[in-house]
């Protein structure tokens, strides 16, 4: 944002601060803040930064909404603060706060320890008995191929159905939506071969079993992944290696997985 | 202080980071790999890129047409052995990619899909959608997550290198969360911390890209190359400069101005039509597409909208189906940031800074001045991208020399000498005395002033077109806003997540890269590639500037600047052609 913005309207921004050292509880701290039709509510915020006050925190990079860095809650729910623009909220105010369901570390920003411990026990990677020689080429893949795992490869980690999630807000052993999408991206992967060890994970109380299908995660993703479709799959998949359905497991799991 | 061991300290973990740290871990899974980022992984820049990676796959495409179209594009400033090494592992590396995971698009039959690329004879562009470097991230980030050599220190700040008689020996990092400044004991380092775009007010990049590796190297005595030569990507959302891809070209997307006139042909780029084809109008060089642009807007044939002077970028004639196949988040950014529907209407763009040819200076073994320092991606000049780069080549230089800077720091550990922990320790030590000093004082100038002037005498002077007197100016401005950075003061005084002293830290860093490329530029008197001047430099100078410009650190002043011969193998200057005037050159060359 410019700095000559005298003739511009403001519109007021409410931020919930936290800073560890000093507050004993979270605090409303507010702004006014210059605006045009373009501008975002991450530019808000790095007005705040730049010319207001500069012990503001929050975490940003890109700007164009594939980085995930700028989760945050505004008005209550969860969003991109780089994809969601002040003139939405004008003449009223903009409350913004950290992302629900997590530690607040300071401000605006939330412990990811155990978004990324999650994230790290789904193993994803692609698992394969043998790999075949760089020299042979790619794995071939059709179009058709990749349409089962492509949805669930678009996650930016942004962890907005985290906050969503009321599940997890019960209950933080819960693996959550974006772990159990991105396991079943690589279940699905007619490549992998890991169907099994992920499984293990998937069907435990924690995993696939913990959520209860209310879609909230798909709501709010900015990325349309639907994590939620990918979990009820997962519980399908869950229920056919209970119950040894083997021929079943077979029909809905890419050929290299079988 | 706390002091933590490892075998090979890797600053950056974006694609090149996550490649050489892998590269490490497979070379030998023994060796320790502390993998220090500012961000997490995914956040890092990477992320942004959208279009695709070069790699040649089609039967008739040949490493030597990769080579050609790099070097050319380059404008010969290019070091053709390492271009070489380059074209011939790319596709190596998209196809471990691809066994990694990494969704690229396929060809019905199953194979991988590419498309062309400005700049380029034959298509070999890989990509994935038009969120490649996305992809290509989060496919490394996970595979990385298999090796348990590989320990991440997420959101560590680097404040400094650890060097011992010339050897590097460690990095000095502030962990963001608590603010505690901690030694990293290596003897290896690889620099893999990404451009500097953000010294320039408009560009396409994430707010982490400050140049910080190219000046912790720099500062200690490596050269940084060719830093005059920085690319305006010719296609940005105005203002916001969220980057709209190449890729929309090359699936055939064109470029008019405000009377709907594709106004590239008027600038050595034509005829239009035939379209789409190879090398000619939309799909020239970054360069001459983005001098264009500023042709048009002087000749005043830009479109004036809400957020400033602009093209139009017209992808209406590709139909709902491949847009939303094809470039389906360009479809979503052109609708979030500007409200117009590709489908629909044309998308307003104009030229925007997008990345740094220029970096700390390395070879194809990735290796710097300093012994034990390796530096790979965007913050190294290790080559291949000259006056000009090649798109495509960017994401594909991570991965090709990713594995060579950890493979080649892993080879080094191996003989290297053992860390002097006294001095180590007492340099720790010094680096901290230097942070608190920054975090302490008490009254002074706000961050942003002198940040927010640095980025505007950058645009200013050292644009798309350049004059002798706007550089020295920026130059002179350069050096009283360094004057005025010695009495920045940071307000917050915590510990925790204080991210003002990061950026305090990092604007300490964007000035010296960004003096070192306005210096760089003033003194080429020339013009080459993205370095294009109006003052009587208008041509290329082979005989006095056909040398690659290195910028040394001078702690009292404006660096110091020298120059290097390019390694020329097999290509001989002539000049860059396209358009029809290329096609010319290839049926002459074909009689």
């Amino acid at each position: 944002m410019s700095e000559q913005q005298s003739d511009q309207q403001t519109i007021q921004i409410e931020i919930l601060r936290y800073r560890p050292e000093t507050d004993h509880e979270p605090v409303w701290q507010s702004y006014t803040v210059p605006f045009d039709p373009a501008t975002s509510v991450l530019e808000g915020l790095t007005y705040i930064k730049d010319h207001l006050d500069g012990s503001v925190s929050f975490r940003w990079s890109c700007r164009m909404a594939v980085c995930g860095s700028c989760g945050m809650q505004i008005n209550g729910e969860p969003k991109l603060a780089c994809q969601t623009f002040l003139r939405e909220f004008h003449p009223g105010k903009v409350r913004i706060e950290a992302l629900a369901n997590f530690a607040i570390e300071r401000d605006l920003v939330v412990v990811m320890d155990d978004f990324l411990e999650k994230l790290t026990a789904i193993k994803p990677y692609v698992i394969r008995d043998q790999d075949k020689p760089l020299e042979e080429g790619e794995y071939l893949q059709t179009p058709a191929e990749q349409v089962p795992y492509m949805q669930y490869s678009q996650c930016i980690n942004c962890m907005l159905c985290y906050s969503a999630c009321p599940q997890y807000a019960l209950n933080q052993e819960f693996t959550g939506p974006a772990a159990l999408a991105l396991a079943h991206r690589y279940n699905m992967d007619s490549r992998d071969q890991g169907v099994d060890q992920r499984m293990e994970i998937l069907n435990m109380e924690e995993g696939v079993w913990g959520c209860t299908a209310v879609g909230a995660c798909s709501e709010v993703c900015p990325k349309g992944v639907h994590p939620a479709a990918a979990i009820q799959q997962s519980k399908i998949l869950g229920t056919l290696d209970y119950t040894k359905m083997n021929a079943l497991r077979k029909f809905i799991l890419p050929k290299g997985a079988r | 202080m706390e002091v933590i061991s490892a075998d090979v300290a890797i600053i950056g973990a974006g694609g090149a980071g996550l490649r050489s740290a892998i590269a490490v871990a497979e070379a030998d899974p023994g060796l320790k790999v502390a993998l220090i980022s500012k961000v997490y992984p995914m956040r890092s820049h990477t992320v942004a890129a959208e279009g695709g990676s070069a790699g040649v796959v089609q039967d008739h495409d040949s490493l030597d047409n990769h080579f050609d179209d790099t070097v050319s594009g380059g404008d010969w400033l290019c070091d053709q052995d390492t271009v070489d090494y380059f074209v011939s592992h790319c596709t190596r590396e998209m196809t471990q990619l691809e066994h990694w995971g990494c969704p690229w698009s396929r060809k019905p039959d199953g194979h991988v899909n590419v498309r062309a690329f400005g700049g380029m004879k034959i298509e070999r562009t890989w990509f994935a959608a038009d969120k490649t470097g996305f992809h290509m991230l989060h496919t490394l980030f996970q595979t990385s997550i298999k090796f348990p050599s590989i320990q991440r220190f997420d959101e560590y700040f680097a404040l400094d290198l650890i060097t011992d008689e010339g050897r590097v020996q460690g990095v000095v990092a502030m962990e963001i969360r608590t603010g505690a400044v901690k030694l990293f004991l290596a003897k290896s380092v690889i620099i893999a911390t990404g451009g500097a775009g953000r010294v320039y007010q408009y560009n396409t990049n994430g707010a982490i890209v400050t140049g910080d590796g190219m000046s912790l190297a720099y500062r200690h005595g490596a050269p940084l190359r060719d830093m005059e030569f920085v690319q305006y990507h010719p296609t940005a959302l105005p203002r916001i400069g969220v980057l709209i891809t190449e890729g929309c070209r090359g699936e055939g997307g064109i470029l008019v101005n405000k009377d709907g006139y594709r106004y590239l042909q008027d600038y050595g780029l034509g005829p239009p039509d035939p379209w789409p084809r190879k090398k000619a109008m939309e799909l020239g060089p970054r360069d001459r597409l983005s001098q264009a642009f500023w042709q048009e807007e002087q000749k005043g044939r830009t479109v004036e909208t809400p957020l400033g002077q602009a093209v139009l970028l017209d992808l209406r004639h590709l139909g709902e189906k491949k847009l939303h196949e094809r470039l389906p988040m360009i479809c979503e950014l052109a609708e979030s940031y500007m409200g117009v529907d590709p489908v629909h209407e044309p998308i307003p763009v104009r030229p925007t800074v997008h990345y740094t040819m220029g970096g700390i200076r390395t070879g194809v073994t990735t290796a710097t001045d300093i012994p034990g320092l390796y530096a790979v991606g965007e913050c190294s000049s290790c080559g291949i991208h000259g006056a000009n780069r090649l798109g495509s080549n960017s994401l594909a230089e991570l991965v090709v020399f990713g594995k060579q800077a950890g493979s080649h720091a892993a080879e080094y550990v191996k003989s290297a000498r053992a860390v002097n922990e006294g001095t180590a320790s007492k340099q720790a030590g010094d680096v901290l005395r230097r942070v608190k000093a920054i975090a302490e004082r008490e009254k002074g100038e706000r961050l942003a002033n002198i940040r927010n002037a640095m980025a505007e005498t950058m645009e200013a002077g050292c644009g798309i077109y350049r004059t002798g007197e706007g550089m020295q100016e920026t130059c002179d401005t350069l050096a009283a806003l360094k004057e005025r950075y010695k009495g920045v003061a940071v307000g917050d005084k915590s510990r925790v997540f204080n991210t003002e002293l990061l950026y305090a830290v990092e604007l300490g860093y964007m000035l010296e890269v960004a003096e070192a490329m306005a210096t760089s530029a003033v003194n080429r008197r020339e013009s080459r590639g993205s370095h294009q001047r109006i003052d009587g430099y208008e041509k290329r100078d082979d005989q006095d500037f056909l040398k690659h410009s290195l910028a040394y650190y001078n702690p009292s002043g404006a660096p110091r600047i020298d120059y290097e011969a390019v390694n020329i193998t097999r290509s001989q200057p002539a000049d860059r052609v396209y358009g029809g005037e290329g096609d010319k050159i290839k049926e002459t060359a074909n009689v």
